[in-house]
């Protein structure tokens, strides 16, 4: 049991190496060391946390093979024309300062008996600790005819950056009257909300610009995040234009031929102009690659976001099977706070603190009508384990709905300051 | 609903009474009628001292005026009319509000009406996080209550502490707790997800730089679910009474 492990390792035969190991590793070969493999809401924030709470005694390397961050939260407001690209984008290079070692490669694999992390380059990163935070890649064949070669005629946009840039140029594209359609993921994905948010969002860009363009949603859910507060903005703001297809429907039964730029539904092929896919997630390849995932993603035990396969393994964020924290920004450096305090008392022997957890998700559904769900979490044995929440009430007024929207916007600005310093 | 978002935090005013219990006070305004008329006569925008002690409840979570005022979260506001911006010993300010003083913002009924319909138009990056009074009546009126506490009124002579509207229980003993600063520090990190450490007030207030009392009275607000802002009554709602003192030890140990 991970949750007993420091108490195991101080009994029986183990108590000396356990009780020098702080000790062992700063005589070893200096500094305890941390390797940190992906630079977002998760593993920015921990690597910052460590490097900054441990005040140089933790060597904390970075690696992330992006030199901009852009964040996937909020790019749905760059796609309704609310936000800009540069509003979306972050550099690592507060982070340098801060006293994190950077490293912009990939991360190709990872030896844990060694307990070395191999980068595209060549180089081997030794480790005593490792926290992995890849985010998410797709199920390959989740959504018929489509792979990651197609992502330039259909794209996925559900990573940050030129996958956002790709679908925001083809909407702008779109012939007067024209059909944008999505192809929504499957539970669990990254960003609950984010698939309806956009929706709503490319609507808000339509309404202005392409006012008889219709919009097609295929989903193999029979329900969705904010369903209910979603379904009233649109009606309120976008009557007619969003159909959503529910799995009742046959949303679920779903093709698409990037060549033809046609999507077939239960049967029906619809020519469509762009083509938003969003298959199936899965944990970051890494952490397959590490040998720590299970099925889709990586089980963590909840007190530290240890893997359940390995206690020097670390896996935060949407990477991560945890229990009922939704994959998102908020979540992950929430959990990243956790993790970062756990990692820094195993290696130098600070206080561990109780893990609390929480996240909250703001949606926008049109100019000023924000929306949020949110909940707070804590450690079981068995998983992070939901304790109170909260969502937004459908019919609030106008100043209510903004006043939500302009705390999202401190919240971003809150978040990326807390991760990037 | 104007100071929805500017209320999120803003701690409230206790005192204690026989029974042992914290409670806020609730004040009354009988000094209105004393210099009521006063205060129509001199108003050069006709502002209505009795109809802005109404006006001033959206104030008094973080401001106080009366014989009694101290500086809270904001400063207090005895003799606001003449004072430079930024001006009050002991008050704490933004960098830009001192700046603002030393540039020759003075309030006079002016440059305090402009401040209080758009603070952030005035004075970018204020520490109050007050989205404004949009109705110039409002305005008015407020800033003739604030002027019946400046020197030369006849309020300012026969004043009262000013009350507050919302009753906390709260025992002593709890606001007397020691908090653990370290435990606090690890229990802000969860804040900083949305509460800047820079004390950035856009869109989500800053909760740098409170008095410590305040601050533990507005986490227990949140927790009896008296303030009202679903994100915070979760938050606060599951902080037992050692961890809000040790949040507070720990944020009121930041400069």
């Amino acid at each position: 049991m991970k949750l007993n492990r420091r108490v195991f390792m101080g009994s029986g035969a183990a108590a000396a190496t356990a009780l020098a190991a702080p000790m062992a590793f700063a005589g070893g070969h200096g500094k305890p060391r941390v390797v940190v493999v992906g630079g977002g809401a998760g593993g920015a924030t921990a690597a910052r946390y460590i490097a900054k709470d441990s005040k140089g005694a933790v060597d904390v390397t970075l690696i992330e093979p992006s030199r901009m961050y852009y964040t996937c939260f909020f790019s749905n407001l760059y796609l309704g024309g609310i936000k800009t690209i540069d509003d979306l984008g972050h550099s690592y290079g507060t982070m340098a300062a801060g006293g994190v070692n950077v490293v912009h490669d990939w991360a190709v694999g990872v030896d844990r008996d060694a307990k070395t992390v191999t980068l595209a380059g060549g180089a081997s990163v030794p480790y005593d600790q490792l926290i992995l935070s890849p985010g998410i890649d797709f199920v390959e064949g989740a959504v018929a005819g489509w792979d990651l070669s197609s992502q330039n005629a259909m794209p996925h946009a559900y990573k940050g950056g030129s996958q956002t840039e790709l679908l925001k140029a083809q909407i702008a594209a779109m012939p007067q009257g024209g059909t944008f359609a999505m192809v929504a993921p499957p539970n669990p994905y990254r960003c609950p909300p984010g698939p309806y948010e956009r929706v709503s969002m490319v609507a808000h860009y339509l309404k202005a610009n392409n006012p008889t363009a219709k919009i097609i949603v295929a989903d193999p859910k029979p329900k969705f995040s904010k369903q209910g507060l979603f379904q009233e903005g649109w009606g309120k703001h976008y009557s007619g234009m969003i159909d959503w297809i529910g799995d009742d429907f046959g949303g679920g039964n779903v093709s698409v031929d990037p060549g033809a730029m046609t999507v077939t539904i239960d049967g029906e092929v619809t020519k469509v102009d762009v083509c938003n896919v969003i298959p199936a997630m899965k944990a970051g390849r890494i952490a397959e690659l590490a040998g720590v995932t299970d099925g889709k993603f990586a089980p963590v035990n909840a007190i530290d976001m240890s893997t359940k396969a390995d206690a020097d393994v670390y896996v935060l964020g949407d990477a991560s099977q945890q229990g009922d924290m939704p994959k998102s920004g908020f979540s992950a450096n929430s959990q990243a706070k956790v993790c970062a305090n756990a990692v820094r008392g195993a290696l130098t022997g600070s206080r561990v603190f109780p893990a609390k957890f929480s996240n909250t998700c703001w949606s926008l559904i049109d100019t000023n009508d924000g929306v949020k769900v949110g909940a707070t979490y804590e450690a079981t044995d068995e998983k992070i384990a939901k304790v109170d929440g909260f969502i937004s009430a459908t019919g609030e007024t106008a100043e209510v709905r903004k006043a939500t929207y302009e705390e999202s916007e401190g919240w971003y600005a809150g978040i990326t300051a807390d991760m990037f310093g | 609903m104007i100071a929805l978002l500017a209320c999120f935090l803003f701690p409230v005013q206790v005192s204690i009474r026989e029974d042992g219990f914290l409670h806020r006070n609730r004040g009354t305004f009988f000094v209105l009628a004393a210099f009521f008329l006063t205060g129509m006569a001199q108003a050069s925008g006709m502002g209505d001292p009795a109809l802005g002690a109404a006006v001033f409840k959206k104030c008094q979570s973080c401001h106080q005026v009366g014989d009694q005022a101290k500086n809270r979260v904001g400063p207090q506001l005895n003799d606001i009319l003449g004072r430079t911006a930024g001006g009050l010993g002991g008050a704490k300010y933004s960098k830009s509000m001192i700046q603002a003083g030393q540039d020759g913002l003075v309030w006079s009924e002016d440059t305090l009406d402009s401040f209080l319909e758009r603070p952030k138009s005035l004075v970018a990056k204020t520490r109050m996080s007050f989205r404004g009074l949009k109705d110039p009546e409002d305005r008015a009126n407020l800033i003739a209550y604030l002027r019946s506490f400046s020197k030369g009124s006849i309020g300012a002579s026969n004043m009262q502490e000013t009350g507050q509207g919302i009753d906390i229980k709260l025992d002593p003993s709890v606001l007397a707790m020691v908090g653990d600063a370290e435990y606090g520090e690890y229990l802000s990190s969860e804040c900083l997800t949305c509460h800047q450490s820079s004390g950035s007030n856009d869109g989500i207030p800053g909760i740098t730089a409170w008095p410590t009392e305040d601050f533990v009275i507005a986490m227990h607000a949140y927790k009896q679910k008296i303030r009202s802002h679903p994100v915070m009554q979760m938050m606060a709602g599951r902080l037992s009474d050692e961890e809000i003192a040790a949040l507070a030890a720990y944020f009121s140990d930041l400069e």
